[in-house]
């Protein structure tokens, strides 16, 4: 059985294989990508270039989340079969689990909001 | 002095914050430091401290540290235990005008303490000492991934149950029930140092428990022998692996929000309180998002434990191993989808709350079916009623009773009307004792051999098996009945005295467990005068399944010899039915990690720093910080990290152990 050669692998036996180790070119290319996604959000706060705050907000968010991947992908040198694909899993499980957290008390919370607060305007009564 | 000087040197501490006046602290605060006078004057006598600082102290060696888990979670459940009769007992007696025993004040603290260290410095290291002990002889590994941060984490588990025991008698503790809620844990509400004990005495112990973690997943991923594919591994260890990934996702929550209430206590912000912007209601969100996980980091592993005394005293192999495992992980994940559950009455409306019950009621499936394949591991099983599965059907009976009125609580309805009642109490505690107290009990009743090498008296064990279930009984059965009368929680004194009777019960019961407790103390003092008649030689004393049971009894500093192969879920039950034979030549020496004091010195200054946290000594906190920082630098570069079992070492012990067996033969 394949697995079971898995398993046996990971006794004893240290292999470089599961373990993706950065060049400096790799990681040049990581440090350059996180300076430039770093320095556009601050000139779009800085100079004001987007016409509302809002947008600015989510281009900001949207930088972020690329940033994440970036870090991830350079830094922390994960990939699908990085350490047998359990940093996947552990990835999937932990974006799992925020989703779960911030969706679940934005969606709590504002029901308690719309329904608590009666003095302030009764949007977003179900 | 000037008093500028004193606050600069004592912070908010002074002689007043001893609980002088308390008559009932006096006498406790006597009898602790005789009893500890007693004990360190006895360790002195016998030159003891020598060997438990090399042996144990400073051991990195899962097995030992497992042990001391046990050991931690036993004295602390005797602390939580005195609290639990102490309320029992107001209760019981505060009707008719009789304002009971315990000042408001006192009882307060008494509840609150009783839920924190009962979660916190009894299940918590019952659970993970367990799991410490057994997972790396289960997958047949020689130690944990990480032997030196296992050792840090317990210690720093150590640490936060000394600053709760400290706030017995410096100060006090907190006044708000155990997950201090705000707005009253906020400074305006409670502005001694009642809740600053709280935070930083989990602070401190949540470090240990994430790091006990993030260590056990690494084990369990990468140091399984060879041929234990994930689907061969043994049913307590997949729990274990559970219990861990849900403690490494969710005890950051934990700690982010007692932050984040610390910063509303000492700089003024205002994440929690209820001006500014503050929502104290969030608090409770986020602190569910931990707290419902966390029930089923204590009862996961209680299920692995119970799956596998099933399967050993039923002679049996598990029923629908595959079904267990699964049932197992999708726990794991609808635990972070029902914490809501918790706050019905918040008032976040019917959609939510029909969402969250329904989640709820979901969660009874997968358990259902384990009850189901436990059950059916035992149809046409040759059972022995040994102690471990004495504690099992017990848990069986108990634990499905507590189930149904889970989810009768589930159904948003029903929790209107027993929010926070005493039949919310009974129903935690009927799940709490009856899975989690049973489970470690089992455990404790099936490892012991493993452990000490001889078997716990099954006398003084029964007595104790038969107190704990009668006790517990007619303690919490009658709280379920006041609970449906509408009694709310954390009462001290009552009006009606219809209610007496009930509480008169509940006493009884609490007085009954007492018992038990005790019994169970005479079984360990017992079971060690008569060591050499319930000595285990064989290693595998109950005739069991998995690997641990391979090695001797206690096992060596190394665990195997050779590291094993397996080839079927089972892996010893299979090794024994090809007649495997013990290789008795060949050894090698064996590389193991070197025990190292950093560990103890690093939690110990960690718990000077909550302290001094607590009292505002900022001078105290800051130097034993960067006292911190500068032993952890110290300790990478201590390169004595390992060091060789010499191979005629491992001959000697594995020669003696061949004698062993020739003689049980």
């Amino acid at each position: 059985m394949n697995t079971d050669t898995h398993a046996a692998h990971a006794d004893d036996h240290h292999h470089d294989d599961g373990h993706a180790h950065g060049t400096f070119s790799t990681y040049m290319l990581g440090f350059a990508l996180s300076v430039v996604l770093t320095a556009i959000p601050f000139w779009l706060v800085m100079s004001g270039a987007l016409p509302s705050k809002q947008i600015t907000a989510l281009v900001i968010m949207a930088f972020a989340v690329v940033q994440i991947v970036v870090h991830m992908i350079y830094f922390l040198h994960m990939s699908p079969k990085s350490e047998n694909g359990w940093s996947m899993m552990a990835l999937i499980f932990t974006i799992v689990m925020v989703v779960i957290a911030l969706s679940g008390s934005l969606w709590v919370m504002n029901h308690l909001n719309s329904n608590m607060m009666p003095m302030h305007e009764m949007t977003g009564m179900k | 002095m000037s008093p500028d000087l004193l606050k600069l040197i004592f912070g908010r501490l002074s002689i007043d914050s001893l609980p002088l006046h308390e008559p009932i602290l006096v006498g406790t605060f006597v009898m602790v430091a005789l009893g500890g006078a007693a004990l360190l004057g006895g360790l002195t006598y016998f030159r003891l401290w020598g060997y438990l600082w090399r042996e144990w102290f400073t051991s990195v060696d899962h097995k030992r540290i497992g042990i001391m888990y046990m050991i931690l979670g036993i004295v602390m459940l005797l602390r939580g235990f005195a609290d639990a009769l102490m309320m029992r007992a107001q209760q019981a007696l505060a009707f008719g005008g009789s304002e009971g025993f315990l000042p408001s004040h006192h009882y307060d603290q008494v509840f609150t303490a009783h839920g924190v260290i009962m979660i916190f410095f009894v299940a918590m290291p019952l659970v993970t000492g367990l799991m410490n002990f057994v997972v790396p002889l289960q997958i047949g590994a020689r130690d944990v991934s990480f032997p030196f941060l296992n050792n840090f984490s317990f210690w720093m588990t150590v640490g936060g149950a000394v600053l709760v025991m400290a706030s017995l008698f410096i100060g006090e503790f907190a006044r708000t029930g155990w997950l201090a809620y705000p707005p009253l844990s906020n400074i305006g509400y409670s502005p001694d140092v009642g809740v600053d004990y709280y935070i930083w005495g989990l602070q401190v112990a949540g470090v240990g428990t994430t790091l006990s973690g993030i260590n056990l997943i690494c084990t369990i991923v990468k140091l399984r022998c060879p041929g234990m594919t994930m689907m061969k591994m043994p049913v307590f260890t997949w729990t274990a692996l559970c219990t861990n990934i849900l403690i490494v996702a969710s005890f950051p929550v934990l700690t982010v929000v007692l932050a984040l209430l610390t910063l509303d206590r000492y700089v003024g912000t205002n994440f929690f309180t209820n001006d500014f912007g503050g929502s104290p209601m969030m608090y409770v969100n986020l602190i569910w998002i931990w707290g419902h996980p966390e029930v089923y980091i204590l009862v996961l592993p209680a299920f692995g434990i119970f799956s596998e005394v099933t399967s050993t005293f039923s002679g049996k192999r598990l029923f629908g191993y595959t079904s267990m495992v699964y049932a197992t992980v999708v726990i794991t994940i609808l635990s972070y989808l029902v914490w809501l559950h918790h706050f019905f009455t918040m008032g976040s409306g019917a959609s939510v709350n029909s969402f969250f019950g329904i989640t709820t009621m979901i969660i009874s499936i997968p358990t259902g079916a384990k009850m189901f394949n436990w059950l059916f591991t035992m149809y046409r099983g040759r059972i022995r009623f040994e102690l471990p599965m004495l504690w099992t059907i017990a848990f069986m009976l108990t634990f499905v009773l507590g189930g149904m009125t889970g989810v009768l609580l589930a159904v948003p309805p029903a929790d209107f009307v027993l929010h926070n009642s005493l039949f919310l109490i009974a129903h935690f505690h009927n799940v709490i004792i009856g899975g989690v107290v049973f489970g470690a009990f089992a455990g404790i009743n099936y490892w012991f051999p493993k452990a000490f090498g001889f078997k716990l008296d099954p006398f003084w064990g029964k007595l104790s098996f038969w107190f704990w279930v009668t006790g517990f009984y007619l303690a919490f059965m009658p709280l379920y009945v006041l609970g449906l009368m509408g009694v709310t929680r954390r009462l001290r004194v009552f009006d009606d005295p219809s209610l007496q009777i009930w509480f008169v019960i509940a006493a009884i019961g609490a007085g009954l467990v007492f018992l038990g407790i005790l019994s169970m103390l005479m079984q360990f003092a017992v079971s060690f005068l008569k060591r050499e008649q319930l000595k285990d030689v064989t290693g595998d004393p109950w005739d069991a399944r998995t690997l641990e049971w391979a090695t001797s009894s206690p096992p060596p500093d190394y665990n195997f010899a050779f590291t094993p192969v397996v080839h079927d879920n089972d892996a010893w039950w299979d090794m024994k039915k090809r007649g495997y034979h013990r290789p008795l030549t060949g050894f090698k020496p064996i590389h193991m990690p070197s025990s190292t004091g950093t560990g103890v010195i690093l939690a110990g200054l960690a718990t000077a720093m909550g302290f001094g946290l607590i009292w505002y000594i900022w001078w105290l906190a800051a130097v034993s910080f960067i006292a911190m920082l500068a032993v952890g630098i110290g300790h990478t570069f201590n390169y004595h990290r390992d060091f060789d079992i010499p191979a005629d070492d491992v001959i000697r012990a594995e020669d003696a152990r061949t004698k062993l067996l020739a003689g049980a033969k």
